[in-house]
């Protein structure tokens, strides 16, 4: 069977980018700080030598749009392009082209819909930050095959908080289950508290620093009761009104598991939005 | 209120570069044209088949024919579709890093929550 070499969730900043590849007067100040954090981050998934990475993250209406909109989907296709003309003329973003894994993925849709979650499936389905992100941050190469899944986080009616946890946990008996000798690494990104296109928006630090500390403090030790009972749909809109994106990290807490304790926590605080970083290894991890 | 067709103009100009060019120049008649001949288009269907009902309110239309984005979010028009084309549309304009999007937080201050529904 397949070995979940790690679990990752992290937050997944447009930016960095720009920022960690910016030089002179162009360079913020918090620049290296930042990537340092970053490639600290980077070798917790170097040290699990992962084969393959399923990715979790969300669509900005890129591709997915309300006229036909998943609550959750997974992509099946052998490549992957990724990044649009509007991230990339924003953010600075570069194109990219991701294998995939198709395998996987379609061991993931069967078994999903077996256990209960009627996933939508994408066979042509290009990629958007939410994904890249992670990769320029944790994999850069971007030489590894992913399977995608999206999950709406954006356009509600959304998927209940617990639905999020409960595919997290499918996720993670799915990949533990499939017949295969590789090393899956699990990387999920989503947002702490977050306002966009609100008058909270692009403060000095994110909106609800409150939520933020409680929020990392619930994810490093992985008390799923107490983010299941704190968090609802209709109270995410208080922190700021993008911070349902926090149900991607309780989605990651579920693949982690109840009271799993994270084995690397990070975070840094930053305008506009705390950024946070955590993984888990479930079969432990040689010494780096 | 026609949510929906609002976010279908701001989400259908942005991936657009022509289109974002062109709304920025003449917001007035971008609208005009885009209702008349897009507003319809169903995106994932060969044009002939297109819907036959969709329209700004006249309350929409002002908003989106004067660039006021702090009407858009009043009428609930989805925050992240607004602000990232406004991004594209004027943040050219300010020599600030982030100047623009500060002075989007200002524009925006008087309101508390709950804010606007955006539920479609």
């Amino acid at each position: 069977m397949a070995t979940v070499a790690a679990v990752i969730a992290s937050t997944h900043h447009p930016f960095y980018y720009r920022a960690s590849t910016a030089t002179g007067e162009e360079r913020p100040p918090f620049a290296d700080e930042w990537v340092a954090k970053i490639e600290a981050f980077r070798q917790t998934l170097t040290r699990a030598r992962p084969d393959l990475l399923v990715m979790v993250g969300s669509d900005h209406f890129h591709q997915l749009w309300l006229d036909n909109m998943p609550q959750f989907l997974i992509g099946k296709a052998p490549f992957y392009d990724a990044n649009f003309y509007n991230e990339e003329r924003e953010f600075g973003l570069p194109r990219m082209r991701l294998p995939g894994h198709e395998e996987l993925s379609a061991y993931l849709l069967r078994g999903g819909m077996d256990a209960g979650f009627d996933l939508a499936f994408s066979n042509e389905l290009r990629i958007d930050h939410s994904i890249t992100c992670p990769i320029i941050t944790l994999r850069p190469a971007a030489d590894l095959p992913i399977v995608p899944i999206y999950t709406n986080i954006f356009a509600p009616p959304m998927p209940q908080p617990k639905r999020f946890v409960q595919l997290g946990g499918v996720i993670r008996e799915l990949v533990e289950s499939w017949p295969s000798g590789q090393r899956v690494a699990i990387v999920g990104t989503g947002h702490l508290s977050l306002e966009l296109g609100g008058p909270r928006q692009f403060g000095p630090h994110g909106p609800d620093p409150e939520f933020d500390r409680t929020a990392v403090e619930w994810i490093a030790s992985g008390d799923l009761g107490s983010a299941l009972a704190q968090v609802s749909l209709d109270s995410l809109w208080e922190p700021g009104n993008a911070t349902h994106g926090f149900m991607d990290f309780m989605l990651m807490m579920g693949v982690a598991g109840e009271g799993a304790k994270a084995d690397y926590a990070d975070s840094l605080d930053l305008f506009h939005t705390m950024e946070a970083y955590f993984t888990w290894y479930p079969n432990g991890v040689d010494a780096p | 209120m026609s949510k929906y067709l609002l976010n279908k103009f701001l989400y259908t100009i942005d991936r657009d570069p022509e289109l974002v060019e062109r709304y920025r120049d003449d917001p007035r008649g971008t609208v005009a044209w885009w209702e008349a001949e897009r507003a319809n288009l169903i995106l994932n269907c060969h044009e002939g088949e297109r819907s036959s009902w969709l329209a700004f309110s006249d309350a929409e239309r002002v908003a989106l024919a004067t660039h006021d984005y702090p009407s858009l979010f009043g009428l609930g028009a989805h925050p992240f579709l607004t602000l990232t084309l406004f991004i594209a549309l004027f943040e050219r304009d300010h020599a600030e890093p982030l100047g623009f999007q500060r002075e989007y937080a200002a524009r925006l201050s008087h309101w508390g929550l709950p804010y606007p529904d955006i539920s479609t």
